[in-house]
């Protein structure tokens, strides 16, 4: 392989190319965009969620379970993908235990290996966030391995929960308040509506590869 | 390198003036990226502000390249991504080729990559019996009609609906012929989640590397990048070496700048930050993620600082949307991987100004471009380094192929010219004789090329200089 000798090669020129322009620093100031208050906040995140073709709830407490079932019934949404050992899956558990639901409650608990063919057949997946970005309208999502990365994308409906009081201004406030950097998983992401595509005469075309519906509940 | 014997220019970018159909698709998009963009940068002042931001991110990364890379590829291994360089599109494309081939992959999904059509990815593989997938909506429309792409954002920008219909009823089986968008879009999606569960392999691109946590960034809206990047049992990412950013605190800036430049958002759907394979205990992910980094003249265009601004791009394709040449022929008419004003000023310098030098020719240097860039690239300035470069004595320019449209006739010329002006009877003279003969001229040679599509100069009788002398110029 002549993988060292490249490696070897652009360096000696990176090196002696970067150099032979007098060292030049500029100043990049950092970007803040204004910060809002809580309310403003959770308002501007659902207004511009909504904008994005998402479904937005906003909810007290453990309410959204019931929402939920709701919705799946309504939907006539035959299964639902779930993350066990979870704050959401526990609560999920305990609900279909207490009340039966047409809808089949699937947690996800093997390697997706054994997992991938099922879940490509999936109805709807439901995923915890790490909070929410408001002049964006992003969910923070870093995915765990009690819910693992293709629960928010595989399945053609995404259930989405924030907690209010996560919701942040913007994306340099949530990489300083997670600790981004620090503590990130091996995966994590941005997620700004149902998954979406303008390559056809640059209309906009909802639920292309990934979800085809988002559905946020905003747990205050 | 695109067929530099056969490719001209001037020829390809009559035939799609001519094509009406090309002109309307293109009108219609072009206009619409335009004003999208504008609603969202609809403050220019804080858009000014994150275009400098945006410019000093870059151009600080430049200065301090090769540490940040260096950077970058430790925390990269740290995190078990593995690191492979590239000095050459070719040795790129090998380096992919094994690591397929140590996993028995025949079958590789694919996420955008603009890296990747420099590589001509899909057709080396293809000539080695591997199946290389686009899975983007538009690269797979052009994929299945064998046309590369014509946008570096909006790859089938080109087609309509219609066009795009016909080519789906011709080329995939069971189909019949719809301009139903919501028929096609079904179609694509049932075929390539079947190619997503089945895949061997899943290749993508790299928006930003962040060199102090070894992330890999990808911007995208389908969804397909996500899928490629976390369903495959290996990934394969490809980045020239210029998307390293010290920071992830740089990141928000540069992201913003590239959605808001490229489709008018305020954000994508999906941002993917990718730190490694799949760790113990987590239950998907590729098991396998290597990182391509290749150069393929990168690195010495970093030498020259006017040259090196051309490194700062983000690929937003908006120079694109803005150039009154691009939005009237299309990206298939430079015959380049890199269309547009921000292809004028890097194609020459990846194939060479003997190759692509032509290019630097499709400008009015109107500077819309410039105005419009994210990361404030001076792309006039740069043509005309191209021009420039192609008349220079061989050996005195720094852009291989340089001097590539240098010839004897026109320097004598010149020369002449030169000293004409420099001697004011024989200025006189030469006007005097141009008064004269200048109407009689035969349209041959270069003046032929130049009075086809332009009135043929005729010159005064008496010049501008005696003229303002006689009647004196007013002042308004």
């Amino acid at each position: 392989m002549s993988k060292p000798s490249a490696r070897t090669q652009i360096f000696s020129r990176l090196y002696k190319n970067a150099g032979a322009i007098a060292p030049y620093t500029p100043e990049a100031p950092a970007w803040t965009p204004p910060a809002l208050t809580p309310a403003k906040r959770i308002a501007r995140f659902v207004e511009l969620m909504e904008a994005v073709r998402s479904e937005v709830y906003r909810v007290k407490g453990d309410a959204w379970v019931d929402a939920l079932r709701k919705l799946m019934r309504t939907r006539e949404l035959a299964t639902l993908a779930y993350g066990k050992g979870t704050w959401c899956g526990d609560l999920l558990e305990k609900s279909w235990k207490e009340k039966p639901h047409p809808t089949d409650l699937i947690p996800w608990t093997q390697d997706v290996e054994e997992f991938r063919d099922e879940l490509f057949g999936i109805n709807a997946g439901i995923t915890t966030t790490m909070g929410g970005i408001a002049e964006a309208a992003a969910l923070i999502l870093w995915p765990t391995p009690e819910e693992p990365r293709l629960l928010s994308l595989v399945p053609p409906v995404h259930i989405a929960l924030v907690k209010a009081k996560e919701i942040v201004t913007s994306f340099p406030e949530a990489i300083k308040k997670l600790d981004w950097a620090k503590k990130a998983p091996t995966n994590s992401l941005l997620i700004s509506g149902p998954s979406k595509t303008a390559d056809i005469e640059l209309i906009l075309q909802f639920g292309v590869h990934g979800p085809t519906d988002l559905i946020v509940f905003v747990i205050e | 390198m695109d067929k530099p014997k056969t490719y001209n220019f001037a020829r390809e970018a009559a035939k799609a003036l001519a094509d009406t159909q090309l002109r309307d698709n293109l009108r219609f998009a072009t206009q619409s990226l335009r004003q999208k963009r504008l609603a969202v940068f609809d403050d220019p002042d804080e858009t000014e502000a994150l275009r400098e931001i945006g410019s000093r991110i870059k151009a600080r990364g430049l200065t301090h390249l090769p540490r940040l890379l260096e950077e970058l590829e430790d925390r990269c291994w740290e995190n078990g991504i593995v690191v492979h360089w590239a000095e050459t599109t070719e040795e790129a494309n090998r380096i992919v080729l094994s690591i397929m081939e140590a996993h028995g992959a025949k079958k590789a999904v694919k996420g955008k990559s603009m890296v990747s059509e420099e590589m001509h990815f899909n057709a080396f593989m293809e000539a080695r019996g591997k199946q290389a997938l686009e899975t983007d909506l538009g690269e797979f429309i052009i994929q299945l009609n064998n046309e590369p792409p014509s946008h570096i954002i909006v790859p089938a920008i080109h087609k309509n609906r219609k066009q795009i219909g016909k080519i789906f009823a011709d080329k995939i089986p069971d189909t019949t012929y719809t301009e139903d968008t919501d028929i096609l879009l079904a179609t694509a999606r049932r075929i390539l989640r079947e190619h997503y569960r089945t895949a061997d392999i899943g290749i993508s691109g790299v928006n930003f590397a962040v060199a102090e946590t070894g992330t890999l960034c990808l911007v995208e809206n389908e969804g397909n990048g996500r899928m490629c990047t976390t369903v495959p049992p290996v990934h394969v990412a490809l980045m020239g070496l210029e998307k390293v950013v010290a920071k992830l605190e740089d990141v928000p800036p540069l992201y913003r700048l590239l959605c808001g430049s490229a489709t008018g958002q305020r954000i994508t759907t999906y941002f993917n930050m990718i730190k490694g394979p799949r760790k113990k205990g987590e239950k998907d992910g590729p098991k396998e993620v290597h990182l391509v980094i290749l150069d393929n003249g990168r690195s010495r265009m970093l030498a020259d600082p006017q040259l090196r601004k051309v490194l700062r791009c983000i690929r937003c394709g908006t120079c694109l949307n803005h150039c009154p040449v691009y939005t009237r022929i299309g990206g298939h008419a430079y015959g380049s991987t890199y269309p547009g004003p921000i292809g004028e000023i890097l194609m020459p310098q990846l194939d060479g100004l003997d190759t692509k030098g032509e290019l630097a020719s499709a400008s009015s240097l109107c500077n819309a471009c410039s105005e419009v860039c994210p990361v404030k690239i001076p792309i006039p300035e740069l043509i005309r380094r191209m021009r420039n470069e192609s008349y220079l004595k061989k050996g005195t320019g720094v852009i291989p192929g340089h001097g590539a449209k240098r010839n004897a006739v026109e320097w004598i010329v010149w020369k002449g010219w030169r000293y004409s002006q420099t001697v004011p009877a024989l200025n006189w003279l030469m006007l005097k004789t141009l008064a004269i003969t200048g109407r009689v001229l035969p349209r041959v040679g270069p003046l032929k090329a130049w009075t086809r599509v332009r009135t043929k100069p005729v010159f005064a009788k008496e010049s501008l200089k005696q003229l303002t002398r006689q009647e004196g110029i007013r002042h308004e």
